[in-house]
C-alpha cells in the first residue's frame, strides 16, 4: 500500500477533515461533529468507491488550494464551486483522476455553502475515539483537532479508484440563499404560546453572522414562551431548534454540545438537514411543519438517491 | 416515565423533572441497560440528570421494538431506591490566588472567610450527575447552599484547563482551556480527559468526587 499526500497550499475560509462523526462517547460529553451536509459527504465518497465512513474534506464558502502528491481519484459534491485542476475545469458531482504534483484550485462559489472533497481510500489522519471528524471547540480529531492551515500535509492512499470516473445528481441545492426546512414539533412545544408554531412556520428566519458549525442563530419574529424558566439540562441532537429566553431560536448543527437546557420547539427532519448544511450566515430559512411519518418517508426518498449508486457500484 | 419524540432520529426518555441522586442513578442504569442490548440502528444512549437521550438511525431501527426495550429497562430500574456506595475519586485542588481568582468574591457572597469557603467546598462528597459542555466536563452537586454563588453574567473568554468552579449548587472542573462563566475557586493538575486513555474521561455519570485542598499542583 503506497501512501501519498494531500498538501494544503491555501486553506480557504474553513476547511476541516470530517467523517460520519464520533458516536458512542456522548455520555462523557464528547460531541459527535461530522459533516454539516452528510448527504453530500456520502455522495462524494460513493463517487470514488469509498465507504460512507471514509473521511473527506469539508470546504466552507471560500475553498482551498490543494497540491496532490499521489496518483488517485477525487470527487467533489455538495456546494458548486468553480474548481480547476492545473487550470482545467473539473466536474462537480463527479469523480476525476489526478496525477502527482497537480494543483486543485477552488474558485468562485456558485451555489450552496459547503463542498466535500473525497479521495479514493479516504483521508487517513489518525482516528480519535474511533473517528476522524474534527471538533473545533474541543480540538479533537481531524488534523491536530483544528481547521486546516497552509502547509498541512494529509496522508492519503496513492491508489486510483478501481473504476472509471462517474457522475451523479447531487442535492437540489438551496437557491437564492433560501431553503424550506421541514420540522417535527416537540418535545417542548408546550413551553411555547399556542401560536408559536404558526409564527415559526409563517416567517423567514435569517441566519445570524454569529453562527457556526455548532449552530445557527436565527433572526426573526420571537417565539413567545408560555412559561418561563429553564429546563433541567438534557441530551440534544442535531436539528433541534432550541429557544433561549430572549426568543432567538438556535438550530443545532454538527458540532453541537451533547446536552442543553433550553426548551426545543421542534426538530428539523433528517432528510432536510443536508439542505441546512448548505446555508450560510445571511441566508434565510422558512420552516414548515410535518409529522414524524412524513419525515421518515422523506428520508427514504433521500436515501434512494444514494442507493441507486450502491447498486451500480456492485454491478461493476 | 414519558418517551418524547425529538424529530425522527432521537427519543428522550424522561423519568422525572428533578435533580435527585436516585432518579439520576435510574437514568444511568437505564442507559447502560439499553446500550447493553446493542439494538440495531441505535447510535448512542446518553444519560442526563433525569432523562436519557436515545440517538438512532431512523432507517435501520425497529422503533416499536426500541420503545418496548425502553419500557422494559424503565421497569427494571424503577426498583433502584438508593444509589450504590462507591469510593470517591479524589481531586487535589490548589484553592485561591491565581488558581482561584473568584475565591474572595465567593467568600463575600457567602459572608465568610476564603478559608471557610475552601473548607465547605472540600467537606462534601459530590455526585457526577452528567457530563457535557466539552469532553470530560462533569456537572457535580450539590454544593453547600451558603457558597452557591451564581455564575458570572459575562463569561470569561478564557478559563484555564483544570479550573475548579462553582455555579449555583453545581461544581465542576474545566477539562480544557475554554470560555466559561463559573466562579473559579481553585485549580487541579489532574488530567480530566485524555482521548488516548481508556476510559478517556476521569469521571463518568454516577461517580462520586471529593476535592482535597493542596498547596502545590501535582497530577
Amino acid at each position: 500500500m503506497t501512501l501519498g499526500v494531500l498538501e494544503i497550499a491555501k486553506p480557504g475560509l474553513l476547511t476541516s477533515v470530517q467523517d460520519l462523526g464520533r458516536h458512542g462517547h456522548q455520555p462523557v460529553g464528547v460531541p459527535v461533529a461530522g459533516p454539516m451536509d452528510s448527504f453530500s459527504h456520502r455522495l462524494a465518497n460513493q463517487l470514488v468507491g469509498n465507504e460512507a465512513e471514509a473521511a473527506t474534506l469539508e470546504v466552507t464558502l471560500i475553498g482551498p488550494e490543494l497540491v496532490i502528491e499521489a496518483e488517485t481519484t477525487l470527487a467533489i459534491a455538495g456546494a458548486v464551486f468553480e474548481v480547476t485542476c492545473d487550470g482545467r475545469p473539473v466536474p462537480m458531482g463527479g469523480s476525476f483522476a489526478v496525477q502527482p504534483g497537480q494543483r486543485l484550485k477552488f474558485g468562485r462559489l456558485v451555489q450552496g455553502a459547503r463542498a466535500y472533497v473525497a479521495v479514493a481510500g479516504g483521508i487517513l489522519t489518525i482516528p480519535v475515539l474511533g473517528s476522524r471528524a474534527t471538533h473545533l471547540v474541543s480540538r479533537m480529531g481531524g488534523h491536530e483537532g483544528r481547521a486546516l492551515l497552509a502547509g498541512d500535509r494529509l496522508p492519503v492512499l496513492a491508489r486510483p479508484a478501481p473504476r472509471p470516473p462517474r457522475k451523479a445528481a447531487g442535492l437540489n441545492l438551496p437557491t437564492g440563499g433560501r431553503a424550506r426546512l421541514r420540522v417535527v414539533p416537540g418535545p417542548q412545544d408546550d413551553w411555547f404560546r399556542a401560536d408559536a408554531i404558526r409564527t415559526m412556520a409563517g416567517a423567514s428566519f435569517r441566519i445570524s453572522p454569529r453562527s457556526n458549525r455548532m449552530g445557527y442563530r436565527l433572526e426573526g419574529p420571537p417565539l413567545a414562551r408560555a412559561r418561563e424558566g429553564e429546563l433541567i439540562s438534557e441530551p440534544v441532537g442535531m436539528g433541534a431548534i432550541q429557544v433561549p429566553g430572549a426568543g432567538e431560536p438556535i438550530l443545532l448543527m454538527a458540532d453541537r454540545q451533547t446536552a442543553g437546557g433550553y426548551p426545543k420547539i421542534g426538530h428539523v427532519i433528517s432528510a432536510d438537514l443536508p439542505l441546512a448544511g448548505q446555508l450560510a450566515p445571511g441566508d434565510f430559512i422558512e420552516f414548515s411543519v410535518c409529522s414524524r411519518q412524513d419525515a421518515v418517508t422523506a428520508l427514504i426518498a433521500r436515501e434512494r438517491q444514494l442507493l441507486r449508486f450502491a447498486v451500480w457500484k456492485d454491478a461493476l | 416515565m414519558i418517551i418524547r419524540e425529538c424529530g425522527d432520529a432521537m427519543l428522550l426518555v424522561e423519568l422525572a423533572a428533578v435533580i435527585d441522586p436516585v432518579v439520576n442513578e435510574r437514568a444511568i442504569a437505564l442507559a447502560a441497560g439499553l446500550r447493553g442490548r446493542q439494538l440495531r440502528g441505535v447510535r448512542d444512549v446518553v444519560p442526563g440528570y433525569c432523562a436519557v437521550g436515545v440517538h438512532f438511525d431512523p432507517l435501520h431501527t425497529d422503533l416499536p421494538a426500541l420503545e418496548h426495550a425502553i419500557a422494559d429497562e424503565a421497569a427494571a430500574v424503577a426498583v433502584i431506591e438508593t444509589p450504590p456506595a462507591r469510593s470517591p475519586i479524589e481531586i487535589d485542588v490548589q484553592y485561591g490566588g491565581d488558581a482561584g481568582p473568584d475565591l474572595e468574591a465567593v467568600a463575600v457572597h457567602a459572608g465568610c472567610t476564603p478559608a471557610e469557603v475552601i473548607a465547605r467546598h472540600a467537606a462534601r462528597v459530590y455526585r457526577v450527575y452528567m457530563l457535557g459542555f466539552v469532553p470530560g466536563f462533569a456537572y457535580m452537586g450539590r454544593v453547600d447552599a451558603s457558597i452557591a454563588a451564581p455564575r458570572h453574567r459575562v463569561p470569561r473568554e478564557r478559563v484555564p484547563a483544570g479550573s475548579v468552579g462553582i455555579a449555583g449548587e453545581q461544581t465542576g472542573v474545566y477539562p480544557v482551556t475554554s470560555p466559561g462563566g463559573w466562579q473559579l475557586i481553585g485549580r487541579t493538575a489532574k488530567l480530566m480527559f485524555d482521548p488516548s486513555r481508556t476510559p478517556p474521561s476521569l469521571l463518568a455519570p454516577g461517580d462520586l468526587v471529593r476535592f482535597v485542598p493542596t498547596t502545590g499542583l501535582r497530577p
